[in-house]
């Protein structure tokens, strides 16, 4: 398991667009990956409650990969540097 | 037993279940259900079907919007995939065993009050894409999302208010009559309601949620019974046989020419609003159609109708008319008749605004695709076109460019036309006041009654409030027509009357002496004008 910080820079936050594109992401790879605002939590291929985070911009989530295959964890990293 | 007294819009009497219309409303009703696997692959199978439609949205949006607009149609498919919330109504089927439709609605409710009660603007919006992908899985379990299949027996359908597509879209077989909260008596459910022959109250504070209860709708009185007593039921009974009876009475006429006492034979001819109201007009002995509305061709259908489909819905008429005239006006919307696919800017005014002709001078291909339909269809019958909405003489003569011009197109593709009468709508005070230099350009007048009382009197039609002003028999409307008919007369064209008006019993007399020619009235009323102008 790793974590690694992140505070969004996306003037939306993460909306719709970026949380289906994260959806498709969890879909792909081999570990979970789950976000946690505060005391919320939500694993990335659960859309819904991805969204019901709410995470805006400015807002700091702490990214948790769950899994044995360690390129996922590098492959979360850049995607949420790209989008988010 | 509820009484309530709203605007007679349409006569006649009708009982039956009440078929509540409301907006974006399924009609979800909690079933009990035993055989809990068989709903939950119901589900499933919804399920499969909405992510197909969804792709299919996704792929078709991409063209037509782009791929960042489109993506909204991705999202939903993902929230439909959503785990939490398959799981969610799987788990309600399963414990409180209910339908599939009872489930999804109240998932929908659950998470979308999730975002709804957010503090982001942003986010409280998402709670419309729930609402949105649940009501596309219940529309599929239904069978399918058209409000015309909504019901399967026959029913008194209840609305706040209705658009002309909604009215027309509904299956007439099964209309018993309609009743609406909002709405004038010349709001369009009203005059549709007139041309379908079908009951109808506009303008009735009748209380929600009477979805499946009995109603009587009197036509006549404007009442309503909302659960009658057995007494009320047979005494509107007997009006419903009355009715009949008067029915019988006028059956006399038909067959009969309206031929006034004075020898001079009166053209009485029918407004139709589609192919399905022909059968209304023969059945009445109409003696011609005198006002095709052909935007409800355009009404129907989710773009712009082709040539060929308006080919064969105008050839149809006129073969099944015959030698009888069918005066067929060219698009006439705008105003309180929107399409969506035309993307008409919103106006302040839209009576005075981008409406009818003046849409077709400034979007000619859609004209021209009309036209050339019209003049296809024209050998197969004996059409005559007619523009509605004219102010000015260049108008006239720009539309006869325009025909000249589409008509040297057929020739040189070597399609056959005929050369059809040609005539305009008098519906405007402007075209009153020049109709002696439009006469000089045209084949016939016939005088759009409600419009030019519209713009005569400056009252808008649609404003129940105003219906007291709202005067038909405005002396200032039948000088007018009188100034048309002798304009018509002086250049030896024939001039008639296909607004409301026409079918008003009390003027029919006055309308003779003007000399008016032709009549042209909804089909059931068709008769009454006649025995009218026989006994005139």
């Amino acid at each position: 398991m790793k974590e690694f910080a992140y505070t969004i820079t996306d003037k939306l936050g993460i909306h719709a667009r970026p949380a289906g594109l994260l959806t498709k992401l969890g879909k792909q790879l081999e570990s979970k990956v789950f976000i946690k605002k505060g005391d919320k939590e939500a694993e990335i291929t659960r859309i819904m409650s991805v969204m019901s985070l709410a995470v805006k911009q400015g807002e700091e989530v702490i990214v948790r990969v769950e899994g044995d295959k360690a390129e996922d964890f590098e492959v979360v990293k850049a995607f949420f540097q790209e989008n988010l | 037993m509820e009484k309530y007294v709203g605007k007679a819009a349409s006569s006649g009497v009708a009982i039956g279940k009440i078929i509540e219309i409301k907006k974006d409303d399924h009609q979800v009703r909690r079933i009990h259900i035993g055989d809990i696997d068989k709903e939950k692959s119901r589900f499933a199978n919804a399920l499969e079907i909405a992510t197909k439609e969804l792709e299919d949205l996704y792929e078709k949006a991409i063209t037509k919007v782009g791929e960042a607009n489109a993506a909204i149609f991705e999202v939903h498919k993902m929230m439909l995939e959503d785990m939490d919330y398959i799981d969610s109504i799987n788990n309600i089927i399963e414990t409180s065993e209910v339908n599939a439709e009872y489930a999804i609605a109240t998932t929908s409710d659950n998470f979308s009050s999730i975002f709804a009660n957010m503090d982001d603007d942003y986010m409280k919006e998402r709670a419309a894409d729930i609402k949105d992908i649940s009501n596309r899985l219940i529309s599929i379990l239904g069978g399918n999302s058209d409000k015309k299949d909504l019901f399967t027996e026959p029913g008194i359908i209840v609305a706040d208010d209705l658009a002309p597509s909604e009215t027309v879209t509904l299956d007439k077989e099964k209309v018993l009559g309609f009743v609406t909260r909002k709405g004038s008596t010349n709001s369009h459910t009203a005059i549709l309601s007139r041309t379908m022959n079908i009951p109808a109250v506009v303008s009735v504070d009748i209380p929600y949620d009477i979805d499946g209860k009995t109603m009587i709708v009197n036509g006549v009185s404007g009442e309503i019974f909302l659960e009658p007593t057995d007494e009320i039921i047979d005494e509107q009974k007997k009006l419903i046989e009355k009715e009949e009876e008067n029915r019988k009475l006028l059956e006399e006429y038909k067959g009969k020419k309206a031929v006034t006492k004075d020898g001079k034979e009166i053209m009485v001819f029918a407004n139709i609003g589609g192919l399905s109201d022909i059968g209304a007009v023969l059945q009445n002995d109409g003696n011609g159609i005198g006002l095709f509305r052909s935007e409800f061709l355009y009404l129907q259908e989710e773009d712009f109708p082709t040539e060929e489909a308006q080919f064969l819905i105008y050839k149809q008429v006129a073969e099944i008319m015959g030698s009888k005239k069918v005066i067929i006006r060219t698009l006439d919307i705008g105003a309180d008749k929107q399409i969506g696919y035309f993307n008409l800017d919103k106006e302040e005014n839209p009576a005075m605004g981008l409406r009818a002709i003046r849409i077709c001078l400034t979007r000619e291909e859609i004209f021209r695709t009309q036209l050339r339909a019209l003049l296809r269809a024209s050998v197969f019958g004996n059409i005559s076109i007619m523009i509605p909405m004219i102010t000015s003489v260049w108008e006239v003569k720009k539309v006869k460019e325009i025909l000249e011009e589409v008509k040297v197109e057929l020739s040189k593709e070597e399609i056959a036309y005929k050369d059809v009468e040609f005539g305009i709508m008098i519906e405007t005070p402007a075209a009153v006041m020049v109709a002696d230099e439009l006469a000089n350009e045209v084949d016939f007048f016939s005088i759009g009654s409600n419009d030019l009382t519209q713009y005569t009197l400056a009252i808008d039609r649609q404003n129940p409030k105003l219906d007291m002003f709202y005067d038909t028999h405005h002396p200032a409307i039948l000088k007018m027509i009188k100034m048309v008919v002798d304009a018509a007369h002086s250049h030896d064209i024939w001039a008639g009357i296909c607004g409301e008006l026409g079918a008003d019993l009390e003027l029919t007399k006055e309308f003779i002496e003007m000399g008016v020619d032709e009549l042209s009235v909804v089909p059931n009323m068709i008769l009454k004008v006649k025995r009218e102008v026989i006994n005139s």
